[in-house]
């Protein structure tokens, strides 16, 4: 016979016996390795979009100068287009405007507005040149001629010669739309008009938002950067192309890295279903394989074959992964966006690119960790002595060698250690290697201390009182801990995960529902439709809502991006009344603040988010200088507080500070409370007769909060479906488990219907065998699995994201989710038992020889 | 006489309601000119341009031919915009170099709005600037010139030796049948040139005799004209030559003037029934595919001048940016069949007509 039938004969042999294990590992892989495919594809092509977006509007400039803050004086136009090294200077006004017409179907609808000199802009950005009608050439210089990329002009449902409202702040600016874009960036939204005229109409003469520089031939880019750098002074940002592409990847670094960890952490579970079936499947097979061996086959030949088997099954799940990999991220693409519903990258819509170099790791990655599972029973089945193999009971050898306490305390204590390291590159790599660790080390002590448990239930048990059949389970599971862990394992690990997840997630909305409820004290929230509008509400117009009859207190809140580093997304400024004296009761501080009297009065107050002292290290205490204001302004950090709204950072400073340091007092939000007595129907109709009052935002603070939970529900909405999916991965594996082990005790329930059970009483031993299993894998699970959650919440999520959360615990649905795994994973046994034991009892004993 | 002629029509027919719209001054007859106020700027006009061209000699003798022309347009922008991005003004100019050794025109061309400095065209005495380009007139009467071109840079002085010469009656000049198709427009020729011009890096010292070109005004070309035929020379004997005809679509004239003054200072006018042009031999443009008579016969009355270029191709074609096509060359001209002196002729509305 030749070698390959053979190995065909074996294979489809196997793969017939056992369709559910082998089903079962290959849709495991390939969920691994679809989640990594689809989050890798997301990614990339919402990255290099960005990127490209970005680049588009820079075009082919060499160095890009920005103000710290959002605009800065035009006079350093000049300055730079005549400074030495300099070929040419493009000045840039960059305008956020808000879509009336859009407002209620999107939330926060943007539209940016360049602001481009044409004869400037042609060397460095010609893609951005507005093209006219052929018979309106001088449109490009009008001053009510809006330019629109094809993706705006199909957002706004507008052609050339529509017009088109944008609001700003209060006012609304009505545009004519002149024609289209010399070559806009595909699905980018931005408009194009003189920068003349931008700066009239939106109110912005005098300023600037960026100017793109060219340098001479044979200029050293670097040298210039550094010497302009220093003659510029700290309160403006030299960048080059390179800078927004870092930019670009910060955005969503923690986010896409996480998820890239939650796809590894179901690859590690298709590998351990992969292992435990193995394992089954070799003891299963142990005369068999023996057999082989005395045949004639070689330890490498069987080595060899074993691998194959699920090899095969990684390749076919790796390559299915990528199939559904792929659909999955089309699928996100088009449903959630590019960032998954996190809100990253707007206006952007990025297309999918299949990546080869991508789909050959992945796939990789699937078949590697399918071999590595299957290496070690392999391994062992290849290396035993045949002639003791084929005697009954020695499949308990191959047990012995998985049972490894030793193993399983260095991973758990190295778990343990792990879990107090600080991040790496921002990136908590030592909190993930200390949640494998610990699933690695309680796998490991699980025959153990499967062991220990049932032994001392065993003896606690009084054998003349108690039912024979509970009495048998639970000797066997005393005396079989090995056999029993291994269908414990798929139990422990999808059950822990999920209790992981279940809490941490609960942990973090409860959270940030009670922040919600610290952070928004007011009634009724107002603003332009859109946030951080640049004109937001004049002081005469905050005048008219104040005198108000049913208003009893308003808060106004200025909010700005800025930028401290250009690798970095923008901060966020707010600058609201704040009690120096109490900040907390506007500010939700995470530890006491500074005194009003250990505040120096040469220093200007800020309290800082959580994610500011990670990210750019300002502690509490700590003198820092500002760039929106005069650099020689000292601040000094008086607290930190929890932000979970901006991740990026976010700072707060009093209003009265931020107007005299800015001479700015417009405002972009404003918090309302009602008298007592007046509705807040009554005060919401009354601030919508004001004369500006259709130009409002205004929403009451329930609405405020569910818009911010729906938020949080959708950016977590993968996570929920990952949970999904290892639960159903769990139960699989448990249904597997659990029919691959009955199947290996035939010869057992053979014997047991001699010595006088009824099939009956064998099934219903199993039934409660597998209960008592499922029950001993669930409290295990949930243990480690809350293990893992406190990883997850005190170590993972302040490292990658910059916030702290309290622990909450969802016990309700942990106890359903509980009795819905043990009820699962006893059904199967049930299920499985029936089959084992209906067998002929005769042949059963026979094959024992 | 020049090619913007083409921009003032985008100008014209631009309408929008502007709440300030720029008011415009128009051209009339018995304007006393006054210097070296006039060779300043004069915003208050649609376009105006300092236009100069000659015929250069290098150091090994060879002959050059050069252009250098500052435009300046007030745009119908609306002049509330406090900004000073605000494109009131803008500032056009073109350099070329005609080099019989390279045997096809190389030159380069600016545009910006007016502001910060960057760009400018002052009133008072001559002084226009467009980023490292400019062209101004010192308090002892000379004219300078700097420009930094792709393929070349220019530095060039040019010092007077002979009075102005008004054109027209007394500098008013008609464009048209209509008197409004006007400008103001005088000369300067016989500017004796000395300067540097630099190609790849090498310098070379240059000399020769130039023509300056002052025109302003607000009206527009007759709506007929498809373009027009304009030649100005030094000649020999000190006396100096300008000529133009605007050609209707069919290509007939619509009008032409010429005036010849001669060393002494006396000026010979000539009626637009008394200039005529006649093509002798075309050139197609490999560029354009246009064709341009760029050797042409010129009566003025009793006298007959004939056009020969220095090169052929002299085209200008600016599509990608200022988008005007146009010929404009050195070329050396006869008197009645004998060798009468040197200068530069223009033919635009050959690739197309000028109703853009």
């Amino acid at each position: 016979m030749s070698p390959p039938l053979l190995t065909r004969w074996l294979l489809q042999g196997e793969w017939r016996s056992h369709r559910l294990q082998s089903i079962v590992a290959v849709l495991a892989i390939m969920f691994g390795v679809a989640l990594g495919f689809t989050i890798h594809l997301i990614n990339t092509a919402a990255v290099s979009e960005f990127s490209a977006a970005t680049r588009s509007l820079s075009g082919t400039s060499d160095l890009t100068v920005r103000a710290l803050r959002s605009t800065f004086d035009e006079t350093l136009y000049p300055m730079l287009s005549q400074h030495e090294g300099v070929a040419r200077a493009n000045p840039v006004l960059e305008i956020t405007v808000g879509i009336p017409a859009k407002a209620k179907a999107v939330h926060n609808p943007v539209l940016k507005i360049l602001g481009l000199d044409m004869f400037r802009a042609i060397s460095i950005t010609p893609d951005l040149l507005g093209v006219p009608a052929e018979d309106k050439p001088m449109d490009m210089l009008a001053d009510d001629a809006v330019f629109l990329s094809p993706a705006a002009m199909e957002w706004l449902a507008v052609k050339q010669g529509d017009s088109i409202t944008v609001s700003m702040g209060t006012e609304q600016i009505t545009l004519r739309v002149a024609g289209g874009l010399a070559r806009a960036h595909a699905g980018q939204r931005i408009a194009v008009m003189d920068i003349g005229a931008a700066q009239w109409r939106f109110d912005q003469i005098g300023q600037l938002s960026r100017i793109e520089l060219k340098l001479q031939q044979g200029v050293n880019h670097t040298a210039f950067r550094e010497m302009l750098g220093k003659e510029l002074g700290a309160s403006y940002l030299l960048t080059e192309s390179q800078d927004d592409d870092t930019r670009a990847h910060n955005m969503s670094r923690a986010y896409r890295v996480n998820l890239n960890i939650l796809a590894l952490v179901a690859l590690f579970t298709g590998a351990f279903l992969i292992f435990s079936s193995q394992v089954l499947s070799t003891i299963r097979r142990r005369s068999q394989l023996a057999l082989l061996r005395v045949l004639g086959m070689t330890r490498r030949q069987l080595l060899r074959q074993l691998l194959l088997e699920s090899g095969l099954l990684g390749v076919l799940g790796s390559l299915l992964g990528l199939a559904l990999g792929y659909l999955l991220a089309a699928m996100a693409l088009r449903h959630l966006g590019a960032d998954l519903g996190a809100g990253f990258f707007p206006g952007l819509e990025p297309q999918l690119h299949f990546d080869p170099l991508a789909a050959i790791f992945y796939f990789l990655l699937g078949t590697g960790v399918t071999v590595l599972g299957s290496l070690l029973p392999a391994w062992e089945a290849a290396h035993t002595h045949p002639a003791p193999a084929l005697k009954s009971g020695s499949e308990y050898t191959v047990l012995a060698a998985l049972r490894a306490p030793r193993l399983a305390a260095v991973c758990l204590l190295t778990g343990i250690i792990f879990a107090g390291l600080p991040p790496v590159y921002d990136l908590p790599v030592f909190g993930y290697l200390a949640i494998v660790l610990l699933l690695i080390g309680s796998m490991a002590a699980l025959p153990y201390l499967c062991g220990l448990l049932f032994s001392t239930l065993l003896r606690a048990l009084n054998p003349s009182k108690s039912n024979i059949l509970y009495m048998l389970a639970v000797t066997r599971l005393s005396n079989a801990s090995g056999l029993a862990a291994i269908a414990l394992g798929g139990v422990l690990v999808s059950f822990s995960l999920m209790v992981a997840m279940a809490i941490m997630v609960t942990s973090f909305r409860v959270s940030v529902d009670n922040w919600l409820a610290q952070v928004l004290p007011a009634d009724l929230y107002l603003h332009p439709i859109i946030h951080q509008d640049m004109r937001g509400l004049t002081t005469d117009e905050q005048q008219t809502i104040t005198s108000l009859p049913d208003i009893a207190r308003i808060d106004f809140i200025r909010s700005i991006p800025v930028t401290l580093d250009p690798t970095r997304p923008n901060i966020t400024l707010l600058a609201r009344p704040i009690d120096r004296n109490d900040p907390g009761l506007i500010v939700p501080l995470t530890e006491n603040a500074l005194s009003p009297g250990e505040i120096s009065p040469d220093t200007v107050p800020i309290w800082v988010s959580e994610a500011m002292v990670d990210l750019y290290g300002f502690k509490i205490g700590k003198q820092v200088t500002l760039p929106f204001a005069d650099p020689s302004q000292l601040f000094i950090v008086a607290g930190v507080w929890r932000d979970y709204g901006r991740i990026f950072g976010a700072i707060q400073m009093e209003l009265s500070d931020y107007r005299k340091l800015t001479g700015d007092d417009h405002v972009s939000d404003a918090a309302l409370w009602i008298k007592p007595g007046a509705t807040i129907h009554t005060a919401i109709s009354a601030l919508k007769a004001l004369p500006f009052g259709d130009t409002l935002e205004i929403m009451e603070t329930g609405r405020v909060r569910a818009v911010a939970l729906k938020q949080f529900d959708r950016s977590f909405a993968v996570t929920y479906l990952l949970e999904l999916v290892a639960i159903g991965v769990g139960l699989m594996g448990v249904a597997a488990s659990f029919s691959a082990q009955t199947l290996t005790r035939i010869r057992e329930f053979g014997m047991l219907r001699h010595i006088g059970l009824s099939r009956r009483q064998i099934q219903r031993m199993l039934t409660l065998e597998g209960g008592l299993l499922a029950g001993f894998g669930i409290i295990t699970g949930f243990l480690l699995g809350t293990g893992i959650s406190l990883i997850l919440i005190f170590i993972v999520n302040p490292q990658s994201f910059h916030w702290t959360m309290q622990l909450y615990v969802p016990w309700a649905w942990l106890v359903l989710m509980a009795l819905a795994v043990l009820g699962a994973a006893t059904l199967t046994a049930s299920v499985a038992s029936r089959r084992a034991a209906s067998g002929n009892v005769i042949r059963a004993v026979r094959e024992d020889w | 006489m020049r090619y913007l002629w083409i921009l003032l029509g985008w100008l014209i027919f631009q309408s929008s309601l502007l709440s300030a719209p720029p008011v415009l001054a128009p051209v009339v007859p018995g304007k006393i000119f006054e210097f070296p106020d006039d060779h300043g700027a004069h915003p208050d006009f649609r376009i105006e341009w300092w236009y100069v061209t000659g015929w250069l000699e290098t150091p090994t003798g060879d002959p050059l031919g050069f252009q250098v022309t500052f435009f300046r347009l007030t745009t119908q922008t609306d002049r509330d915009n406090p900004s000073h991005f605000a494109p009131h003004q803008l500032i056009i100019a073109h350099a070329a170099l005609s080099d019989p050794a390279i045997g096809r025109l190389q030159h380069d061309q600016r545009i910006a709005r007016s502001g910060f400095n960057l760009a400018y065209a002052r009133t008072g005495n001559a002084d226009v600037k467009l980023d490292d380009w400019t062209f101004l007139r010192t308090a002892d009467g000379d004219y300078q010139t700097n420009i930094k071109a792709d393929d070349f840079t220019m530095k060039l002085s040019f010092t007077p030796s002979q009075p102005l010469m008004l054109q027209g009656e007394n500098g008013f000049s008609r464009k048209g049948p209509k008197t409004a198709q006007a400008s103001y427009y005088y000369s300067e020729p016989h500017l004796q040139v000395n300067g540097t011009i630099s190609r790849q890096g090498k310098d070379m010292s240059v000399t020769g005799t130039a023509w300056l070109d002052r025109e302003w005004s607000s009206e527009y070309l007759d709506p007929d004209a498809a373009g027009w035929d304009w030649v100005s020379a030094n000649l020999n004997d000190g006396s100096a030559l300008m000529a133009f005809q605007i050609r209707g679509k069919d290509g007939s004239k619509i009008w032409a003037y010429a005036a010849l003054r001669d060393a002494s200072g006396r000026v010979q006018f000539f009626t637009p029934e008394q200039v005529s042009f006649h093509p002798v031999r075309t050139w197609r443009s490999t560029h354009t595919q246009a064709v341009y008579p760029v050797a042409t016969r010129i009566r003025t009355d009793k006298i007959e001048w004939q056009i020969t270029p220095l090169m052929d191709d002299q085209e200008l074609d600016s599509r990608d940016s200022t988008r005007a096509v146009y010929w404009e060359g050195a070329i050396t001209l006869t008197r009645d069949g004998k060798p009468a002196g040197r200068g530069y002729m223009e033919l635009t509305g050959y690739v197309q007509p000028l109703t853009m």
